[in-house]
């Protein structure tokens, strides 16, 4: 019996050991695969031209400099525009409805499970007012649906930082004689700036990378957008398209593609982990 | 001095505005996806589209059920394997490892759950489709081109993994350690105490952890498009293609708008996935609420 219980113990220590292994090596491979794949391709070129004629098809050379620009302005503007709801409803919720804590679990498991409401909805949806507005696809809009979706995760990674705060904060700020609003943005918006700069990369991470919501919104073209009522090309749709072509050619730049947008995801959220320890 | 008021107050409203906004968010999408999609239900019954497998738009023929199935197939194998991985994997990290390995192991987590699907999609198409096709197929005696149910599934079970695993961790993490020591001085080994003490003092939220990894899962678009194979059919087993609720909807975007009351079917696509996938959240994360209460 004793000898039963200790192999039991020694045998799932080392199993649930080794099956953590495997999930390091799955990830590990995961990336190591595509750089390997992609690596050999990558050239200045690439990043800093647009594609050539039919881009399809291949062979005339050319980069996606028209995915990359695209890419970037489509997530800055939505985790711009995000920002711009999301910072004030993330203060109201620690500073006018800190005394109503009901209210605020609900909000809060509210928030939660819009966060979970996947991205392909989101599209279907922005979609939908695109047609009902008359007008087509276009970076703007691609705009509006990425913040949309970027929105609950930036609200609740900020308010996590913001819920820190001790209330003794915000009665030594109305002691002083300030406003509420003077509180949240000179004295809470202060006090979590990393946090919430943290929120923000996260954001702007989970944007860049997402494909199913502007698939529908922003369209896609060849050319680098200059308004915001151009198409736009993304990073994810130009991989995904490049990779069902026909041509061998261009699956090797979606390849390529694939290692850029890792690239930019990674240092993303390296640098937030980053500035979420150096406020620590 | 009246300056600083209306400035205060210009700012509380705005704050008021963003918060409603996101507040009737998930009900102005209910309401535009059944607006769109009353064009398809004046002509069917809503049992019908759900459980009929006919599919053909040029005929006005829309039957969900072979895209439901096919949903539900490639969620529930991905949930299956990733299930024990991960619950094994939280209870290496959190009980057994040292400390430094759980510290270490944390960051990992949050940066690999944040690379994009598309990426998880070409390393499906790079390793899972010849894996399928050249290994595991003839190993059972099947016959496969590598896009299946089966290399969908896999590709999110990987994907899952970050997710299920941060919210296992953070299962066990809360767990008071004082129950552990308890059975430990009874005598219990520790694999005895983790397997009587913490995963039935955590089973709400294990069960949660994985509720919510297959609502994400039957969400997640590109990656399983891209290995899938998409053909509009009844599965019959794990080797054959399917095409999930998501994949359609992406899918037929193009050519959606020239065919007559396609797009209404395509929006009923994706309001049934919008409306599951809520309630599955929404119960889920009801029960983690009301576990933490207690």
């Amino acid at each position: 019996m004793t000898l039963r219980r200790k192999w039991e113990e020694k045998f799932f220590h080392v199993l649930s050991g080794i099956i953590s292994l495997i999930i390091i090596f799955v990830l590990v491979h995961l990336i190591w695969s595509i750089i390997d794949k992609g690596a050999s391709y990558l050239s200045w070129d690439i990043i800093s031209k647009p594609p050539k004629g039919t881009f399809y098809f291949g062979g005339e050379g050319g980069g996606f400099l028209n995915a990359i620009a695209g890419s970037f302005y489509l997530a800055i503007g939505a985790t711009v525009l995000s920002f711009f709801v999301s910072l004030p409803v993330a203060l109201f919720l620690n500073i006018y409805l800190i005394k109503y804590p009901r209210l605020l679990i609900g909000i809060r498991f509210f928030l939660d499970v819009l966060w979970g409401v996947p991205s392909i909805v989101y599209g279907a949806f922005g979609f939908l007012i695109l047609m009902y507005l008359g007008y087509r696809n276009s970076l703007g809009a691609g705009i509006v649906t990425v913040a949309a979706l970027i929105s609950p995760i930036m609200i609740r990674a900020m308010d996590e930082v913001l819920k820190t705060i001790p209330i003794g904060l915000q009665e030594a700020a109305y002691a002083m004689g300030s406003t509420k609003t003077e509180t949240a943005y000179k004295v809470f918006f202060r006090q979590a700036l990393p946090g919430i700069a943290t929120a923000i990369l996260l954001a702007f991470g989970r944007g860049i990378g997402d494909a199913a919501s502007v698939l529908f919104t922003a369209g896609y073209t060849d050319n680098v957008p200059s308004k915001l009522s151009d198409p736009a090309a993304t990073l994810p749709l130009t991989i995904y398209y490049q990779l069902q072509s026909p041509s061998e050619d261009m699956q090797n730049l979606a390849y390529t593609a694939a290692i850029i947008l890792t690239f930019i995801v990674l240092c993303t959220s390296v640098t937030a982990r980053l500035l979420y320890r150096g406020k620590k | 001095m009246t300056q600083r008021k209306i400035i205060d107050s210009l700012s509380s409203k705005w704050m008021i505005v963003s918060l409603s906004f996101f507040l009737l968010l998930p009900m102005a999408i209910a309401s535009g996806l059944i607006i769109k999609s009353s064009g398809l239900l004046k002509g069917h019954s809503i049992l019908n589209l759900i459980f009929s497998s006919e599919w053909s738009p040029m005929d006005g023929q829309f039957g969900f059920w072979p895209f439901i199935l096919s949903s539900l197939w490639v969620t529930i194998t991905a949930i299956l394997i990733s299930m024990p991985l991960c619950l094994l994997a939280a209870i290496y990290l959190s009980q057994f490892a040292p400390k430094w390995v759980l510290k270490f192991m944390h960051p990992v987590i949050d940066i690999l759950a944040g690379i994009p699907s598309v990426v998880y999609g070409v390393w499906a198409v790079l390793v899972i489709i010849p894996l399928v096709r050249d290994t595991i197929a003839p190993f059972f005696n099947a016959d496969s081109v590598g896009y299946s149910i089966l290399s969908g599934a896999l590709v999110l079970a990987v994907m899952s993994i970050p997710y299920i695993l941060n919210l296992l961790l953070e299962v066990f993490r809360q767990i008071p350690v004082e129950l552990g020591e308890a059975s430990l001085s009874l005598g219990a080994t520790k694999w005895e105490t983790i397997k009587k003490v913490f995963v039935r003092k955590g089973a709400t939220g294990i069960l949660s952890a994985f509720g919510l990894g297959f609502s994400k899962a039957l969400g997640e678009t590109l990656a399983v498009m891209m290995v899938i194979g998409n053909v509009a059919q009844i599965p019959h087993s794990v080797f054959d293609a399917g095409y999930p609720l998501p994949a359609l909807v992406a899918n037929n975007y193009g050519e959606m708008m020239s065919i007559p009351t396609y797009d209404s079917a395509l929006m009923f696509g994706s309001l049934l996935l919008f409306v599951i996938i809520l309630l599955i959240n929404i119960f889920f994360r009801y029960i983690i609420y009301k576990s933490e209460a207690l």
